[in-house]
């Protein structure tokens, strides 16, 4: 099996298809985001919101891909949108809201009593609470909801391919099809590189994003 | 300074409702600390809590400096005073400097004061503010963490500072140290503060006045003195303890109760056979031997008896003497524990202003307690 071979002569396309795919995880990650972690900051305050909303994430999680795409299939055709690159960032930004909403609110919910008591006494607002005191202490929490979100998304969306979103799905799906080895492993081996080398990458900005504090005190309760 | 008027805290409503506090009224004089002691859930905390609006009060009303709080801003309200508590709640994500500035960067402070201040603050909590002020919580230890909690209340210089069990985490012999250094900086400062304890001892060290709080019911606010002396009912008798005489002799200065002319006064240059002569006289078997104004140490009869020089030479030193700024409660332990009857007493300079002996400290007592057994005896 000539796998670099291939690779070789297919160069553009696996290039474009690697391309393709990022693009399908990162904007799906990213309006994951922008919702996720306002939702997940809100439901800290009202308590009987956050079990509903929480739930209803975890049942989103719990369908399987293929069967999410199809049951979207026949809504989104209304639009016009059943096939191609819309279910399947749609489907990404659901399945992302569970990891990047409950981070987020169990990371808010984990900055210690003291410390809200203590900023609140002294005249914070909620706002100056949250943006100086609460978010930074949260933030390798709610990055790290963002990571698994990521790198949950890249192994999703290859499947998304089946709903002709592109990626490099594409690979995997034609190869079996064609019965063509170096296809299949070629597809299998560029997404799963492209998640390691995400996962490390997140695992890096999560580092740098740390407060220094946080890592200090990390160390010494080891 | 602070007068509560009426002030009720009820949680909850119907026929679950817990009533927190109950009908307090008393009022916190400028410059004045105030403890507020008690068992846990007496209202203590709820108290305070209510003075900085943390929690809104059910009735009743508490107005600082003639102005009802219910009508500010609760954010400029807190503002306003300094705010410590037991967990300390230092900021683990901002530096010492950061954590002590937050309240002058909200009150727009110029960087150059913030600054400045920082360093003030961190001198006078005894923290070399070249060393401290880039560090993180994470580096100090427990001791040194609260004193920066003290500093971040004190950072925009408050009239009030609400304190809940500041102390209450630190270990005992750091404690003792972190409350003298905060009574010196508060003998400068004259801050009005309201300090929630459950701890008597603390309460008597550290409070002009003590609020004691039972279920919600202020039920005795007096200077710590009358509190001992004169308890209102049992309940503020057993609070402070059956050892209540020992805890006023911690109140109590040496310089209160010692002899300051005792009659066994022997001046170093005198002869011992005129020593002996005049112990004999005075019929004491000891003398004190004081020398120019300094205190020498202490003879018997039987030392001078084959004596012919000044006494100076032949006395005992002292193994211990007190100062008189001291509780007469460290003067009676070091009696005790150098089995001495009597203890000479020294000022700052080392000159001799006194003894005291145990009869002094019993006469003492019994002078604090002679109110209530007046009165006791008027109600038979």
């Amino acid at each position: 099996m000539d796998i670099l071979g291939f690779l070789q002569s297919n160069a553009d396309q696996a290039l474009y298809l690697t391309w393709e795919h990022m693009w399908i995880v990162g904007l799906s990650v990213g309006i994951a985001t922008v919702i996720g972690v306002p939702v997940g900051i809100l439901i800290t305050k009202y308590e009987t919101l956050a079990k509903r909303v929480i739930n209803a994430a975890n049942i989103f999680m719990t369908i399987p891909s293929i069967a999410l795409f199809g049951l979207m299939l026949p809504m989104l055709s209304l639009f016009g949108h059943g096939l191609g690159k819309v279910p399947a960032v749609i489907a990404l930004v659901l399945y992302s809201q569970l990891p990047i909403i409950r981070n987020t609110y169990v990371a808010i919910k984990n900055v210690p009593p003291a410390v809200v008591n203590a900023g609140r006494g002294m005249g914070m607002s909620n706002w100056q609470l949250l943006k100086e005191v609460e978010l930074p202490i949260a933030i390798p929490v709610i990055l790290a909801g963002l990571r698994t979100a990521a790198v949950m998304n890249i192994g999703i969306a290859a499947i998304a391919t089946f709903v002709g979103a592109g990626g490099l799905g594409v690979y995997i799906q034609q190869g079996i099809d064609r019965v063509y080895d170096e296809m299949i492993v070629a597809g299998a081996i560029l997404v799963s590189v492209f998640a390691i080398v995400v996962d490390g990458g997140m695992a890096g900005i999560e580092h740098a994003l740390t407060p220094k504090g946080l890592k200090i005190q990390r160390k010494q309760s080891k | 300074m602070i007068t509560y008027d009426s002030v009720s805290k009820i949680y909850g409503s119907g026929p679950g409702a817990v009533t927190a506090l109950d009908n307090v009224s008393f009022h916190i004089e400028k410059g004045e600390v105030v403890v507020f002691l008690g068992p846990s859930g007496c209202g203590k905390t709820t108290t305070l809590r209510l003075t900085n609006r943390l929690d809104s009060i059910t009735r009743g009303t508490i107005t600082i400096g003639g102005r009802d709080i219910n009508k500010q801003d609760p954010v400029r309200l807190r503002q306003s005073m300094g705010y410590v508590i037991q967990e300390i709640g230092l900021f683990p994500n901002k530096t010492i400097a950061q954590n002590i500035a937050v309240v002058p960067r909200m009150l727009g402070w110029s960087k150059d004061k913030i600054s400045e201040r920082t360093d003030e603050l961190l001198r006078m909590v005894q923290l070399d503010p070249a060393l401290y002020r880039d560090r993180y919580p994470a580096e100090l230890s427990g001791g040194q963490q609260q004193r920066i909690g003290v500093a971040r209340g004190l950072a925009a210089d408050p009239e009030i500072l609400l304190m809940d069990e500041p102390f209450g985490a630190i270990d005992p012999i750091n404690r003792e140290q972190i409350q003298d250094e905060f009574l010196k900086v508060q003998e400068k400062l004259k801050k009005t503060i309201a300090f929630v304890s459950h701890d008597i001892h603390e309460a008597i060290k550290m409070g002009d006045k003590i609020a004691l709080f039972s279920e919600g019911r202020l039920i005795q606010y007096d200077t710590p003195e009358m509190i001992l002396t004169q308890p209102k009912n049992k309940f503020v008798a057993d609070f402070v303890g059956s050892d209540r005489a020992l805890k006023v002799l911690g109140l109590m200065r040496v310089r209160d109760a010692m002899n300051p002319v005792p009659l066994n006064i022997i001046q170093g240059d005198t002869l011992a056979p005129a020593a002996i002569g005049f112990l004999e006289e005075k019929k004491r078997r000891y003398g004190v031997v004081v020398d120019g104004g300094k205190p020498v140490g202490f003879v018997s009869l039987k030392d001078l008896k084959f004596e012919t020089g000044p006494v100076r030479d032949v006395a005992t030193p002292f193994p211990v003497m007190a100062q008189g700024r001291q509780p007469l409660r460290d003067a009676l332990s070091m009696m005790l524990m150098h089995d001495l009857i009597l203890l000479c007493v020294i000022d700052g300079n080392g000159d001799f202003i006194g003894t005291v002996s145990y009869q002094n400290i019993q006469r003492a007592i019994l002078d604090v307690y002679s109110d209530e057994t007046e009165d006791r005896d008027a109600t038979r």
